[in-house]
């Protein structure tokens, strides 16, 4: 019998509830990645002289595997002293490999404000600070929305990397199922229809949000 | 980022990795990196040319195929763009043997890694294809070429030009994707760093060396693509200017 239905209702619960786990590295992960991104997405504009370093840094994130990220920040930090949990570690490494793609997408956000925008500010008088939050991110952000929305998604499809530093996360959970009941159909094939209709619910989402933005800025 | 600084981060990089193979407590481990570096480099090129083959042939069938073709491609693209990659590889292991399909870890890393970028990649040659302007259909009809030249012709030379940009990212990402196929026991580069880790737990070395190499090889991939977009464009931009 290749698939065993009974099995099959028998390991759900205990998958659900590792889905919550994959959910909330997904959750945390990704406000860090969005915060820490526009963080370095200001201060490339803000701070003079920057912009070299910040984009070499983007570039050495981006051009190496977040496995190997994980693994440095889990087995790494804490011969410096910085003794992190599996999970913290974990979404560490994920938000901070995001927020070097997330960056570029804020980066071309404040690309497209018009320069008569941060123009009229310095005119009014207003500081760097007022400029941004209320001048330029308003304006930025919205267009920029469905990009950052499908990297959620991309986000979403590497917390099983997660399973490598043993969080109990959805595939790790998955995997020490087929290790004890030596079933593997069934809990990974779940597995895998969870990120699909997961992904496939966000995509329809993210579409919704980019016409729903469109119509906004429209007007 | 231009060229330049890629060429000048390239060579920072290896010299680096130079430097620290001759400190003793680093040139220990370059060998069984450089050994499974080696592995990586060849699960990334035959990954490549799989999702290659598959992101053109998943795009024509989605775009010219009959519908039942149509309508597998479309399949095929949203399963592997809609699960992660190590889902697939997980799958592909340890699930496909109990169907009857017992392959080795090698063609699995190979065939998961191929698959999962080519559905990406399917998009990227979709898109590029329908970039291309409509005049050149009607240029070809009105030349009455038939179906097959007019894409061999005249319509997949210009969509190439287009598509190299994306699939350099898309090659990125599956370059550093191989670093997955240590979690099912191919001894590539991040499979031999942790197993030196483990049995060492110099930790700083290993894991050092590690991300220089792939910042090195993630480089060299980059440079070559921005090569082969500055050849491609250059015959092309003439023509579209008029």
């Amino acid at each position: 019998m290749i698939w065993d239905w009974s099995f099959t209702f028998e390991i759900l619960p205990v998958l659900a509830h590792a889905a919550i786990v994959s959910i909330e590295a997904t959750l945390i992960g990704f406000v860090l990645a969005a915060t820490l991104g526009l963080v370095l997405a200001v201060v490339r504009i803000a701070v003079p002289r920057t912009g070299w370093t910040i984009s070499v840094l983007v570039e050495l994130i981006r051009s190496t595997p977040l496995l190997i990220q994980i693994f440095f920040i889990y087995f790494v930090f804490p011969k410096f002293g910085l003794v992190l949990d599996a999970f913290t570690a974990g979404v560490l490494a994920i938000g901070i490999h995001y927020a070097a793609y997330c960056s570029e997408v804020y980066r071309a956000g404040f690309d497209n404000i018009h320069r008569g925008q941060w123009e009229a500010s310095i005119a009014l008088n207003l500081s760097a600070w007022t400029t941004f939050r209320d001048i330029i991110i308003p304006q930025a952000i919205p267009p920029i929305v469905p990009a950052l929305g499908n990297y959620l998604v991309a986000l979403f499809k590497e917390t099983p990397l997660l399973s490598a530093i043993a969080v109990m996360e959805l595939m790790q959970t998955a995997k020490i199922i087929g290790s004890e009941t030596f079933r593997y159909t069934e809990p990974i094939t779940l597995v895998g229809l969870f990120f699909l209709a997961m992904s496939l619910v966000s995509a329809v989402l993210i579409r919704a949000l980019e016409r729903l933005l469109n119509r906004r800025t429209m007007r | 980022m231009g060229i330049r600084t890629l060429v000048a981060m390239l060579a920072a990089a290896l010299v680096v990795i130079a430097i620290l193979a001759t400190q003793p407590s680093y040139s220990l481990f370059m060998p069984g990196l450089l050994q499974g570096a080696a592995l990586t480099v060849e699960i990334a090129v035959l990954g490549a040319l799989l999702a290659v083959v598959m992101g053109v042939l998943a795009a024509l069938a989605r775009l010219y195929g009959p519908a039942p073709l149509r309508w597998l491609a479309t399949v095929y693209v949203e399963i592997f763009r809609g699960t992660s990659a190590l889902v697939q590889l997980f799958w592909l292991f340890f699930v496909l043997p109990q169907f009857g399909v017992s392959l080795d870890a090698f063609p699995v890393a190979v065939l998961a890694l191929g698959l999962n970028v080519g559905a990406y990649g399917s998009e990227v040659v979709r898109g590029a294809i329908l970039s291309v302007n409509r005049g050149q259909w009607e240029g070809c009809t009105a030349l009455n070429m038939s179906r097959g030249q007019m894409l061999r012709r005249v319509i997949l030379p210009q969509a190439f030009v287009a598509m190299i940009p994306p699939w350099g990212n898309l090659f990125i990402e599956l370059l550093k994707s191989t670093s997955l196929v240590s979690l099912i026991t191919l001894s590539d580069l991040a499979f031999k760093a942790q197993q030196m880790n483990q049995n060492t737990f110099k930790t700083i070395p290993i894991f050092t060396l590690v991300l220089l190499m792939y910042l090195a090889m993630s480089l060299v991939l980059t440079i070559v693509m921005r090569l082969l977009e500055r050849r491609a464009s250059a015959g092309l931009a003439r023509g579209r200017a008029a």
